[in-house]
């Protein structure tokens, strides 16, 4: 047995490698990047060394309108979708026939090509030359004036890609919060009806905290998710988003690396650990604030 | 514990007749809220399924008759197949198909022979340094792959595997959350039966092939349906790597098309290869509804 | 409050949906139980005994039937409106709440001039914590507190809004075997102490026979039997109340009753005045069998397998052709063995603890010893 002592290690080889090369070296390396003043792709060379990239990239306007998009979808489909979902949920597991068909419903947009869906999205609310699209052709039947709500105002595009990102996340949210609801024993309602606890009493002081965990998780990995939104708005805005004027920090981060204003490397890695930094302070806040509300 | 308080001890023929249509209108209550609750989710599952709907519905829509309504038409009389065709054959549908195809089988066999392989390692075998080189593991699932992606595309431009498959694969072989999920599957596997096969003088890689494996169906399967979803439609790498069409996936196919496919405007075609693009997965999901569904809801997350 | 249940039948449609028959879980179920008393309902598991009780406090609507609380026909009432108190097998305590918010939890609920203040609820958690010996762990959380605990704390809940019926769902199978007993005790104590109609479910004869006044064996949805303990012990209405009666249980031989005499085999074991002839099943409590030498009239000879001693008693465990089971176990005062090395053992019976049954109807056959 002497000389396979070491055998593990052959086991574990491949997966060392990869993630050595692909994980725990560019993770070095990103902050190395971040902090090389001027570095140039095509001769290596840098100019100096400091923090002169993130105080670019923290004073170039895409990256200010990148962080606003970013913060508004955050604020707009996280709370929204969570209580969405909560309530498709709650009705879900209060009836027996045809459950499992919406469920199955429900859960479809999971398993689709975020880009394929988003651009029926897209054909659904763009205004052309030829047809105004299927919402703006509702609009004007019922009196109303047809706004492009892909190349139009701001928060018709807004309006849309909050729209899009909550049916693109809900599936997930309905699947963890109706198998939460699940496991909340009958007992526990049946204890309720003896006592004639009302519905909202019930909803308050038992389903919620019950399901409490789950529903934080998914508060911190809807936040978590919501900041690193980019294929979302590639789908509904084409890949030019700074020129859409709905770039998003990670997808500051890819232009600053590659695309119409990319090669440079340093900008966007010093973007992608501000950008880390935010959701990590977030997630930490999220934290603590569920340790206080999660009891037992 | 002596005056009692309840309804019925102090019922009067008043209060009594009360609560007895109170338990009647209560019945009334239950059958309005469950259509109530009904309506609900119908017109939720309308919403969900409303794009997939219009989709299929204008692929089959001539581009003249999409272009020429005033008010939206829910359904058509004249449906066509036409628009299939160009799908196919006027930007290379099957190409990014093909391409897709091959990238999501090899990626997904590659990853799974090395979590296997790795779950095993930190399951089963005892070695130095094993338990410090797993936390190191678990410490890498909190890294965005936002961050490391920056240097991943240098280190890929570097080795010229721009516009190559081993380009496309090589960074997405290795999964830290699923040789978790497989080491603590692996590690229900009673161990007498590991030391009865040692015993029996089987070698470790036997003993993975032929026990291990078989009793890890249910979460292998779990995992690759898992990774074969988040390959089918992975869009960042990929558009990164490639600029080249013939190396294109579905879902930078799908972008090429909106930028400049069917002479931009044709949305008739564009949604016939949305909906032979979204056909496959959702194929796979029917088929395999309950495993998708379980195995996402034990760690998957979107993308 | 007496509790009258009127011909009271639920039906349940089968969960095989191929099948359009229901399920009828309690069949026809008509009996009485008188005010103040401590009532086990007793059965193997699946015989309807948790759906009655679904059906006193109102959780489930009867398909037939009706039931009283007292004079007043609450079949149609909501839970709520019943004033009854349930206690669940699993305790269904609260686990995000302490100890008191579970017990003040139904106080809650009151709207209106029934609403307490904080103080009321406080006072009488207090109370209801007293009664169940628990006003120590108001403030704990139910996962700090061991099972007999929990149990008290569900007691509590249910008994603080003083309900006119204490319901119990299999009160103590979640406990240890030393903690039954001791909370089995207790149960009576508390029921004792507050009068309160009690009812409570339970698969365990033993459990159901020590401390009820009244007990009612059921079996497939239906009353078999209802009555004193020691009565239902002592004449069982048919063999499934005697068999289900008793540790050891009875044993139970084929037989038949020939010419004034029973029979057991060729050897006649009893002198009885009938002299109907049929077959009937011969059921012998373990009590009921005196060592004999063999000389004696009316023995029974059985195969000796083994003695067992456990002290006060031996347990002489033994074979017969006749019999329905494996061994025969009989028990038999330690001071009354004496030879136990032949292979052969004799028995007399005691006459008051033989029972006969049809050996079609299963029904007991009253009989008088000659």
């Amino acid at each position: 047995m002497k000389q396979n002592k070491y055998k593990g290690w052959l086991y574990l080889l491949p997966a060392i490698l990869f993630l050595g090369v692909f994980m725990v070296y560019p993770l070095i390396d990103v902050v190395v990047y971040s902090f090389e003043e001027g570095f140039s792709f095509v001769t290596q060379t840098k100019v100096g060394t400091g923090l002169y990239n993130f105080r670019y990239v923290l004073h170039d306007t895409y990256f200010v309108q990148a962080l606003k998009n970013t913060f508004i979808i955050v604020i707009i489909t996280v709370p929204f979708s969570t209580a969405l979902a909560l309530l498709i949920s709650l009705a879900l597991s209060s009836i027996k026939p045809l459950r499992n068909m919406f469920q199955t419903i429900y859960f479809l947009p999971y398993v689709t090509n975020t880009l394929a869906v988003g651009l029926v999205f897209m054909v659904l609310f763009k205004k052309t030359e030829y047809s105004d699209g299927m919402v703006n052709l509702l609009i004007k039947a019922f009196g109303g004036e047809a706004v492009d709500f892909i190349d139009g105002p701001y928060w018709a595009k807004m309006f849309v890609m909050c729209l899009y990102t909550i049916w693109i996340v809900l599936p997930f949210k309905i699947l963890i919060l109706t198998s939460a609801l699940a496991s909340v024993k009958e007992d526990y309602y049946k204890a309720a009806r003896v006592d004639g606890t009302r519905p909202a009493r019930i909803f308050f002081r038992i389903t919620l905290p019950m399901i409490s965990p789950m529903i934080f998780y998914l508060i911190i990995t809807g936040f978590i998710g919501a900041f690193k939104a980019y294929s979302d708005e590639v789908a509904l805005f084409g890949t030019d988003l700074n020129a859409a004027g709905m770039n998003t920090m990670v997808g500051y981060v890819y232009d600053m690396l590659y695309g119409n204003s990319g090669g440079y490397p340093s900008f966007a890695s010093a973007a992608a650990l501000i950008l880390f930094a935010v959701v990590f302070t977030i997630t930490c806040i999220n934290l603590m604030a569920s340790k206080k509300n999660v009891h037992y | 514990m002596t005056a009692s308080n309840t309804p019925v001890n102090d019922a009067t023929e008043d209060r009594y007749s009360v609560l007895v249509s109170e338990a009647a209108s209560a019945r009334r209550i239950r059958v309005i809220k469950n259509v109530l609750l009904y309506t609900f989710l119908i017109v939720c599952a309308l919403a969900v399924l409303f794009p997939f709907y219009w989709m299929i519905l204008t692929s089959l829509k001539t581009q003249g008759a999409y272009n020429a309504e005033v008010t939206p038409k829910f359904f058509t009389l004249e449906p066509t197949l036409a628009n299939y065709t160009e799908a196919f054959t006027a930007v290379p549908l099957a190409r990014y198909f093909l391409n897709t195809f091959f990238f999501t089988a090899v990626t997904t066999l590659a990853m799974m022979v090395v979590i296997v392989l790795a779950a095993f390692a930190f399951a089963r075998m005892s070695f130095p340094g094993r338990n410090i080189v797993f936390s190191l593991f678990l410490s890498l699932m909190m890294i965005p792959n936002e961050l490391v992606v920056i240097t991943n595309y240098v280190t890929i431009t570097s080795w010229n595997m721009r516009n190559t498959f081993l380009g496309l694969i090589l960074p997405s072989i290795t999964s830290v959350f699923y040789i978790y999920l497989l080491k603590e599957n692996f590690e229900q596997i009673p161990e007498e039966l590991y030391k009865a096969a040692k015993v029996d003088g089987t070698s470790d890689f036997k003993y993975l092939l032929r026990v291990m494996l078989p009793i890890s169906k249910p979460t292998l399967v779990t995992i690759t349906i898992l990774k074969v979803i988040e390959c089918w439609n992975s869009y960042v790498w990929p558009r990164l790597i490639t600029d080249d069409k013939n190396y294109y996936l579905v879902s930078n196919g799908i972008q090429e098309i909106r930028q400049n496919g069917f002479g931009r405007d044709n949305i008739p075609a564009m949604m016939a290869a949305v909906v032979v693009i979204s056909v496959p997965l959702v194929i796979l999901f029917l088929l395999f509804r309950n495993k998708i569904m379980e195995g996402v809801s034990r760690g998957g997350t979107k993308g | 409050m007496k509790i009258v249940l009127d011909h009271l039948t639920k039906r349940f449609p089968n969960r095989n949906k191929k099948i359009k028959e229901d399920v009828i879980a309690v069949d026809d179920v008509t009996f009485e139980i008188p005010d103040g008393k401590l009532i086990g309902l007793l059965g193997p598991s699946g015989c309807g005994k948790s759906t009655t009780l679904n059906l006193i406090s109102g959780l489930e609507t009867p398909s037939a039937g009706r039931i009283f609380f007292g004079d007043l026909d609450v079949t149609v009432l909501a839970p709520e409106n019943r004033g009854v108190g349930l206690v669940f097998q699993n305790y269904a305590l609260y686990p995000h709440l302490t100890v008191e918010q579970n017990i003040t939890f139904p106080l809650g609920n009151l709207r209106g001039k029934d609403k307490l203040t904080k103080e009321q609820m406080h006072d009488k958690a207090v109370e209801a914590a007293k009664l169940v010996q628990i006003d120590q762990l108001l403030e704990r959380k139910p996962s700090e507190l061991s099972g007999g605990q929990q149990q008290r704390v569900a007691i509590a809940r249910a008994l603080v809004k003083t309900p006119s019926v204490l319901l119990l769902d299999e009160p103590l199978s979640n406990l240890d075997a030393r903690l039954r007993l001791q909370t089995r005790e207790e149960l009576s104590r508390i029921q004792k102490s507050t009068g309160i109609t009690t009812i409570f479910v339970t698969h365990d004869q033993e459990e159901a026979m020590s401390i009820s006044d009244m007990i009612v064996v059921m079996k497939d949805g239906a009353i078999h039997q209802i009555g004193k303990p020691q009565e239902v012990y002592d004449s069982p209405v048919n063999l499934f109340v005697a068999k289900f009666l008793g540790t050891p249980p009875i044993n139970v031989f084929n037989g038949e009753m020939r010419d004034g005499k029973v029979f057991i085999g060729e050897e006649a074991v009893l002198n009885i005045k009938s002299t109907e002839n049929r077959k009937v099943y011969v059921g012998i409590r373990p009590e009921g069998f005196v060592l004999a030498s063999g000389k004696e009239a009316n023995v029974l000879t059985c195969d000796l397998v083994r003695v067992e001693v456990m002290g006060r008693d031996t347990s002489v465990v033994s074979k017969h052709a006749a019999y329905t089971g494996a061994t025969i176990r009989s028990i038999i005062p330690s001071e009354d063995v004496a030879d136990t090395s032949s292979d052969k053992v004799h028995f007399t019976l005691k006459p008051k603890k033989v029972y006969l049954f049809d050996a079609e109807t299963e029904e007991t056959i009253d009989f008088e010893v000659r």
